[in-house]
């Protein structure tokens, strides 16, 4: 990281509030990004991280804030606008989203089809060189199908990374993987973060891999960003609600008797 | 962005310089296989290079391959340790001849 001075913010996020239907779900969230830097976004189920995700993606509209990725409002572009944006940005989602009727090749490639008018052999050899890269030289021509869970990750990331995206994001890469596959995904990301200059927004509950491979972490819970914070910061922190994350304890919350019955009666 | 070729010794200098990027790489590419096809030895200097990205790469891989096809000569040379970065990902530090300067090139 470099000095506060120099600090380049990639994602801005100022007050966001969002819905699905009359719930609301995150309750005026901010948060900066910097150039270079790996944020991991950390809560449990139900705690907005994922919505926060895909509201960074720009596949929902918020109700109300704003979203700036590499220094463009995406709440505010149009559809052109938002392809130019999605050239600088890879995502590799918690369960891969591979294409089933295509090979590992051709969906590593997909991006570069989509956005460049490269030479077939150029597009081809990066494809082979980013498979090279996640440790699947030679599965190609296998079908999605065919790969084992930590593969299937794997070449998610490849597809993710073929373009070398300015900004990547990572939903629970080392969720459904086993020890060791989890390490060496959380060390190609710290590879690739180094070599590419990638910044990188990594969602995930697993505690270990939030310590290794975040500069920060951003914890939200219900809706809330509760600390934005260094790993020591946020592993010393006092505050309750987190402790219980890292310690893994159930929620203890207080019970609004009124509220509960209606939720289960369904009378108002 | 241009890429300048010139003659020093045996090889053809092809030097890349500033951002070798998806707009720029076409263009390298062009010129390095140009000259691999027209039978000369090449070094790619890359001494001027800000930062080169995968289809960089991919257009040296491409070169290096021809080469070793026409039994020609293919190195790098003025790799910055941001570009070595990227060719140490997929361990490519291992595979290309890559020397500080040209002259140890010439002189070998």
């Amino acid at each position: 990281m470099t000095d506060n001075a120099e600090k380049i913010p990639v994602v801005e996020v100022e007050n966001l509030v969002t819905h699905y239907g009359d719930r609301m779900i995150l309750k005026g969230v901010s948060l900066k990004i910097y150039q270079g830097e790996i944020i991991v976004i950390m809560g449990g189920s139900g705690s907005g991280k994922s919505t926060l995700l895909r509201h960074l993606l720009g596949l929902h509209k918020p109700t109300s804030g704003c979203i700036r990725l590499l220094g463009k409002d995406i709440t505010k572009l149009n559809n052109q606008e938002m392809y130019e944006i999605r050239r600088h940005m890879g995502v590799a989602f918690q369960g891969g989203a591979l294409f089933g009727s295509m090979t590992v090749g051709e969906n590593v490639m997909l991006p570069l089809r989509e956005h460049t008018d490269l030479d077939e052999q150029t597009m081809q050899i990066m494809t082979r060189l980013k498979l090279e890269v996640v440790n699947l030289a030679g599965f190609e021509n296998l079908m999605p199908s065919e790969l084992s869970g930590g593969m299937i990750k794997r070449a998610a990331l490849a597809r993710a990374v073929v373009m070398d995206p300015k900004l990547l994001f990572f939903d629970e890469p080392s969720a459904g993987l086993d020890p060791v596959a989890a390490v060496e995904l959380d060390e190609l990301i710290l590879k690739l973060r180094s070599a590419l200059k990638m910044s990188m927004v990594v969602v995930t509950h697993e505690l270990d891999s939030a310590f290794k491979i975040a500069d920060r972490i951003t914890v939200l819970d219900q809706g809330d960003i509760l600390m934005t914070d260094t790993v020591e910061n946020v592993r010393n922190s006092d505050n309750q609600r987190i402790q219980s994350l890292l310690n893994r304890m159930p929620r203890d919350d207080a019970v609004d008797t009124d509220e509960y019955l209606r939720r289960l009666t369904g009378y108002n | 962005m241009e890429c300048s070729t010139r003659q020093e010794g045996k090889f053809m200098i092809v030097t890349l310089a500033g951002e070798v990027d998806l707009h720029y790489s076409p263009e390298a590419r062009k010129q390095i296989l140009a000259q691999l096809n027209d039978k000369n030895h090449v070094l790619v200097d890359l001494s001027g290079v800000e930062y080169i990205d995968s289809s960089g790469i991919a257009s040296l891989v491409e070169g290096f391959q021809l080469a070793r096809s026409k039994q020609l000569e293919f190195g790098l040379v003025g790799v910055s340790e941001a570009a070595r970065q990227v060719l140490e990902l997929a361990r490519l530090d291992k595979v290309f001849q890559i020397k500080a300067t040209i002259a140890e090139f010439i002189d070998h």
